[in-house]
């Protein structure tokens, strides 16, 4: 076995320093009803060849998003990655290192921490930022849950907008938690709703822009409103290249930003690994979950960084956590960090502009195709529309023009009522020999 | 696993090591790297991107007037940048890495080549199901390994982490009691030994915990279970192996007591690796584990993430496993992705999409190259490894728990460092001087000034042997009262000891421009 280094020789000396007489010795606090006799009934050991094999195998019965004209987003976006992002996080120092807790041996990973902070701070327009979160929607559930903690309330309202699985998700955690969760009707532009929902009992609301019909709002009348009433607001992102060009959280008066960062550094994956941004006003940070990374000093003066605030954490605090995340999503937040900072200021901005560029194109070339209802007014790089018929018996007719045309709304939520509406994405990687595909075959199947 | 250094802040002593100073504040190959905020350009960048005809009138008021304050590096400033930090962390590629309860084991490099196959890398979640057979079927046979080494007849694989599996496992445990009309179960309970991440999640979903004693052999104390089992308790949390590195003996009791008083089992499987081939979970009563990928199947740590937390589940309980999951359809697999219809009890979703395709993969390369003759060796090897460490090293340091064999890892106490001045933070920071990663410290909490060392299957005898010899030589040393080598420690590391409180009492956690400095226009 190529992995395990000891020979037979080895793990007979070893016994005999131990003083055993036989492995099965040293597993003689197993029960004896409990111990399994005989191998499980699975393959044996196989090489690499066999297993690389096997898993190509399974690869290529999958058709990758870059195959061809693809239009999904709702939550994950294909962007194109640098080579020297992917090269890097496969540094071993890097890959095969733990969360830092020795600081002394761990100042790459802890200083790299330190900038992704620093970084998500910036983009989101607010003080303070965590160290990742497993997703944008688990960090959403987690903003909600600070909230309570916050405001000493138990409601939550979430738009209309927001991403049903992200609804969803918070639900499940923060229902756990006792909290009431008022979740609106799904709407393309739910702020009067929004506005109508809030009371004096709300802890927070929850916006998303652009929201999961890809449109883009300015929520400052929503923030006004919360504050007035004594609630947070929490600002959710699922697609964080829009950073670049759109008004922050921050700066239309977010208290708490969420956002999936996988659009920066981070491939599909199929819907992970991906890592949660988590950003706050600072007098807000002891309320914060998750890891924080801190500048110090060393014993000679000299600048490092710690985890630090840790007496928020499970480790420490044990049930008073302000969370029970350990693990989170480190090397995600690395390539995050990475992918952002050979972009930087200039490159973030092109990058955004080239992906509104793509979606004006590809929303232009919709509104040529009869039978199309567009119903995304301000968009960044998704839109919504609506098809005559059913939106995901359309996507399974594009797929046999070799067109991968969007998610249909109804896979995101089947009791919505919107069968009829597709979400479509463009990136910089959509090319206008994908969009004349999409529009051919949307054509050809909407039977004009 | 956390450790539980930063529960005893450090200030470490002013003392100057000024004879090493260098002119620059570089020493030999490791480089004094700025912060990006400081290296890089408003307005450089290392991508070059179509300029294209942008044109904002769809957006209006909603375009960023702000500049966000973002550096920007060239790809061969960003490479140097990343490569010279990458020079001031330790990793298992470096050396042993005996964080006990972490499982810091090898990364096949092939796990890492086929979590890269575009045809898993660049899946979108919500395309076509038609179009995901292969990564569908993949779930699948993760699915089946997953519970025949289990022995458990139901997984839900989209727990991101351990604590993301443990509230999993909670919330299931919470929607059956329910179902049944038991929601009156408001308690969890909870050995001391545990995990932080234990009663954190128990009490994230809203349950009270209760701490069960652990005897003087550093077990769960049967007699203290018994009379805090009653009708209020939902479920008992048990790590197995424990956090001591102990098998329980009891466990199998612990069980039939916990379901005679009608809560739910859940097994922390944290150490699972030390019984995976060997021992099935389903074979001693657990209802509910989850199974950290990242740890007993080997998907890299990459400095604390991304993990995956799959929990198997046990008949009474896998109807309220969450959504989705892997069903054989007409038309082939399908994700079954609403809680309705067959998935009606569900208790909701964990997260957004399918959980964590790139640790799936890895997860399912490791264990197809073990086979079911390899995860028993692991198991086996990472048994021995352990035991012949606490051989080595009994006659010098003081194990916790001296009778019997441990599991997966050994646990020492600091009896032996009585009266050397020396704390067993002071040993582990020295350890750094001799190029070894320290091991787990304070933790377990039961066991005072608590080392715990886990070697794991992958290391070689030479390397356990090298390991050994420091320790010795360090034990001898702090024993012979040259404890300042101690205090002093680590001196040669990349940074001396840093100053913990002084982060905590005034945070910085994100980089300010100095008032000097020019705002940036980009």
């Amino acid at each position: 076995m190529r992995y395990l280094p000891l020979t037979p020789d080895d793990r007979a000396e070893m016994l005999a320093a131990i003083g055993a007489p036989d492995v099965d010795a040293l597993f003689r606090d197993v029960p004896e009803a409990a111990r399994a006799g005989d191998l499980f009934d699975l393959p044996l050991h196989a090489g690499e060849l066999e297993v690389e094999r096997e898993l190509a195998g399974l690869a290529a019965r999958n058709r990758s998003a870059g195959s061809g004209p693809f239009f999904c987003g709702a939550g994950a976006y294909r962007h194109h990655v640098p080579a020297s992002v992917d090269h890097i996080i496969q540094r071993s120092e890097f890959l095969t290192s733990y969360t830092p807790y020795q600081p002394e041996i761990a100042q790459g990973t802890l200083q790299v921490l330190f900038e992704f902070q620093s970084q998500v701070a910036a983009l989101t327009g607010l003080e303070v930022a965590n160290a990742s979160m497993y997703d944008g929607s688990t960090a959403c559930a987690e903003a909600v849950m600070m909230a309570q903690r916050v405001t000493r309330r138990e409601k939550a309202v979430l738009c209309g907008g927001l991403h049903p699985h992200y609804a969803a998700t918070t639900r499940t955690i923060a229902h756990a938690e006792g909290m009431e969760i008022v979740r609106l009707p799904a709407a393309v532009d739910g702020e009067a709703a929004l506005l109508h929902a809030i009371d004096g009992e709300t802890a927070c609301v929850v916006v998303q822009t652009p929201n999961v019909f890809g449109a883009v709002a300015n929520v400052t009348r929503i923030a006004e409103a919360a504050h007035a009433a004594g609630a947070l607001l929490i600002v959710v992102t699922t697609e964080a290249v829009s950073f670049g060009l759109l008004k922050s959280p921050g700066a239309m008066g977010a208290d708490i930003a969420v956002a999936e960062g996988q659009s920066i550094g981070n491939a599909l994956n199929f819907g992970g690994p991906y890592v949660g941004l988590f950003a706050a006003r600072e007098k807000l940070v002891r309320q914060m979950p998750g890891r924080l990374c801190g500048e110090t000093v060393d014993a000679d003066g000299r600048r490092g960084f710690v985890l630090t605030l840790s007496t928020r954490e499970q480790h420490i605090r044990r049930e008073k956590a302000t969370s029970n995340i350990c693990t989170n999503s480190g090397l995600c937040a690395l390539a995050f960090s990475i992918h952002l900072s050979l972009l930087g200021e200039a490159g973030l901005r092109q990058l955004a502009e080239a992906n509104h560029f793509r979606a004006r194109e590809l929303k232009m070339a919709l509104h040529a195709v009869p039978g199309v209802e567009i119903l995304t007014p301000r968009y960044f790089n998704e839109l919504a529309i609506r098809v005559p018929g059913d939106a995901a018996a359309l996507v399974e007719a594009a797929l046999a023009d070799g067109v991968v045309a969007g998610v249909p709304f109804s896979r995101l939520d089947p009791a919505a009522g919107l069968g009829d509406v597709l979400l479509l994405a463009a990136t910089e990687t959509t090319t206008s020999d994908d969009i004349a595909a999409l529009t051919r075959s949307l054509q050809r199947n909407l039977g004009r | 696993m956390s450790m539980n250094t930063v529960g005893r802040p450090t200030r470490p002593e002013a003392s100057s090591s000024e004879d090493r100073a260098t002119l620059t504040g570089g020493r030999g190959l490791l480089q004094d790297e700025p912060l990006i905020f400081e290296l890089g350009g408003w307005r450089k960048t290392g991508v070059d991107l179509p300029v294209v005809d942008f044109d904002a009138s769809d957006l209006g008021d909603l375009v960023r007037a702000e500049p966000i304050g973002l550096p920007g590096l060239s790809e061969p400033e960003a490479v140097r940048h990343y490569v010279r930090l990458s020079q001031k962390n330790h990793a298992i590629d470096l050396a042993i890495y005996p964080l006990g309860s972490c499982t810091m084991k090898h990364n096949p490099r092939l796990n890492e080549k086929m979590a890269r196959l575009p045809g898993f890398a660049d899946l979108h979640p919500l395309q076509p199901q038609s179009t995901v057979q292969g990564a569908l079927e993949l779930m699948h046979r993760l699915a089946h390994w997953l519970k025949t080494l289990t022995g458990m007849p139901a997984v839900a694989l989209s727990p991101k982490a351990g604590a993301h599996g443990e509230l999993c496992g909670l919330l299931a445990i919470r929607a059956a009691h329910e179902a049944a009309g038991h929601g009156e179960r408001r308690c969890v309970l909870v050995p001391s030994s545990a995990h932080g991440t234990n009663p954190a999640t128990a009490a994230f979903v809203g349950y009270s915990v209760q701490e069960i004693a652990q005897t003087t052999d550093g077990r769960v104390d049967l007699a203290d279970l018994a009379a805090k089992l009653g009708p209020d308790v939902a479920a008992v949390m048990v790590t197995n192996p424990n956090t001591c590195g102990l098998f329980e003996r009891d466990i199998l009791e612990i069980a039939r007591l916990t379901h005679e008083a009608g809560a739910y089992f859940y097994c922390d499987g944290a150490n699972f690796n030390a019984i995976v081939g060997r021992v099935r979970p389903g074979d001693l009563g657990v209802d509910a584990m989850h199974i950290n990928l990242h740890k007993t199947f080997s998907t890299p740590h990459g400095g604390g993430g991304p993990g995956a937390g799959p929990v198997v589940l046990s008949a009474a309980l896998a109807p309220f496993a969450p959504a989705p999951w892997v069903v054989h359809g007409p038309d082939g697999l399908a994700l079954q992705e609403e809680a309705s219809g067959e998935a009606a009890q569900a208790f909701g979703r964990l997260c957004a999409f399918h959980g964590q395709m790139g640790m799936y993969v890895r997860a399912y390369a490791y264990m197809r190259s073990h086979g079911a003759d390899g995860l028993r060796q692991v198991a086996e090897d990472a048994v021995l490894n352990a035991n012949y460490i606490k051989a080595r090293l009994s006659d010098l340091m003081t194990p916790a728990f001296p009778h019997g064999p441990c599991m997966h890892e050994a646990l020492f106490d600091d009896r032996w460092l009585e009266g050397t001045g020396v704390t067993t933070l002071d040993f582990a920071k020295a350890m750094i001087d001799e190029g070894f990663h320290p091991m787990t410290m304070y933790f377990p909490l039961v066991v005072h000034g608590a080392m715990l060392i886990e070697p794991t299957e992958t290391e070689s005898k030479r390397e356990l042997d090298r390991f050994c010899e420091a320790l010795r030589a360090l034990a001898t040393a702090a024993q012979a009262g040259d404890s300042e080598r101690f205090k002093q420690a680590p001196a040669l590391a990349p940074l001396r000891r840093l100053d913990e409180t002084l982060a905590a009492r005034k945070p910085r956690l994100t980089w300010r421009p100095e008032p000097t400095a020019v705002a940036p226009t980009p």
